[in-house]
């Protein structure tokens, strides 16, 4: 599989995704500065984690008139997986490829630490490698997670099953106090509509291999290899 | 010509920031303050002359980047 990971002005979770999808899956990967327009031979893309220009204005609201926007934009009509995790959500948020915002997060607090989100719709390319209501622990690491639409798209989204994560208990309980940044309805992922555009805040390329004693965000990167056939190849022993 | 443009939480959106520094004025002794709700302010130097131009300008900058509609109002002058 050909992953790009995009690199904007900010971006610091970049080498993490290049890194699970090489190293630890074996993929092909390709990194992606934000000036490029050109992407070809790619199956899917990620738009990493991180700072892009510095947050200013409004996280991903300048990020999203880079260049390579309208390509990735162009990729995504066409129906190629689109990935984007905290700062990349953030920025596909702004782009208008998924529905919402992101608000400061209730607490004020930049809020970095495990938590656990349960897969509300495991029948798409990015879940169906986890079982349906299965809780995974994913780190978070954010100040603007608060999830917000309007009450019409709120509807809309969970109808169509697009909401894909949200937070919860240990046990899977969606729960007030599961909520650690005050998202409208405990959300955590969305999907777009046409299921190949997936935005999470939690971070899953920082659980993806044992060494991290957390493996639970593997299942999303390999829940889009299998969507494309392919299986992970180890390119090396795990901490070799 | 000059536009001067305030961008501000829409009424209803919670304002996280907003609460915080309602606290501490509450805490410095302000008690009578209330609902405080923090905005943008923006200035922006247009070469242009023409008012409608600017006007048109602006209004643009502001709904493709200065604000998001989804939860923030704007609101601008020109001088």
């Amino acid at each position: 599989m050909n992953i790009g990971v995009v690199v904007f002005p900010g971006s610091n979770c970049d080498h993490d995704c290049a890194y699970v999808f090489n190293d630890v899956l074996g993929q092909s990967v390709q990194m992606i500065w934000h000036k490029d327009t050109q992407l070809s031979g790619l199956d899917a893309i990620v738009l990493p984690g991180g700072f892009s220009y510095g947050d200013y204005l409004r996280t991903g609201a300048i990020a999203r008139f880079s260049p390579v926007m309208r390509a990735l934009k162009a990729f995504a009509d066409k129906g190629g997986l689109v990935i984007g995790i905290c700062n990349g959500f953030q920025i596909l948020l702004e782009a208008g490829l998924l529905p919402g915002v992101m608000l400061r997060n209730t607490s004020l607090n930049f809020i970095c630490k495990d938590v656990y989100v349960k897969v509300e719709n495991a029948a798409t390319r990015f879940t169906h490698r986890c079982e349906s209501g299965q809780v995974l622990k994913i780190p978070i690491a954010h100040a603007d997670g608060n999830y917000y639409t309007d009450p019409v798209t709120l509807g809309g989204i969970k109808a169509n099953a697009q909401v894909i994560f949200r937070y919860c208990t240990a046990e899977g309980n969606v729960t007030p106090a599961a909520n650690p940044n005050g998202s409208l309805d405990n959300i955590a992922g969305i999907m777009n509509a046409d299921g190949n555009v997936l935005g999470m805040m939690p971070h899953p390329e920082r659980s993806a291999e044992s060494v991290l004693s957390n493996e639970d965000g593997r299942l999303i990167f390999l829940s889009m290899l299998s969507a494309f056939g392919k299986s992970e190849i180890r390119a090396r022993p795990v901490g070799a | 010509m000059k536009a001067i443009i305030h961008v501000t939480l829409k009424q209803g959106i919670l304002d996280p920031q907003g609460k915080a520094i309602e606290h501490a004025l509450d805490s410095l002794g302000f008690s009578n303050a209330a609902n405080v709700r923090v905005g943008k302010y923006l200035e922006v130097e247009l070469n242009e002359t023409d008012r409608a131009r600017a006007d048109a300008q602006v209004k643009r900058m502001c709904e493709q980047l200065l604000a998001n509609t989804v939860v923030e109002d704007y609101r601008y002058e020109l001088t």
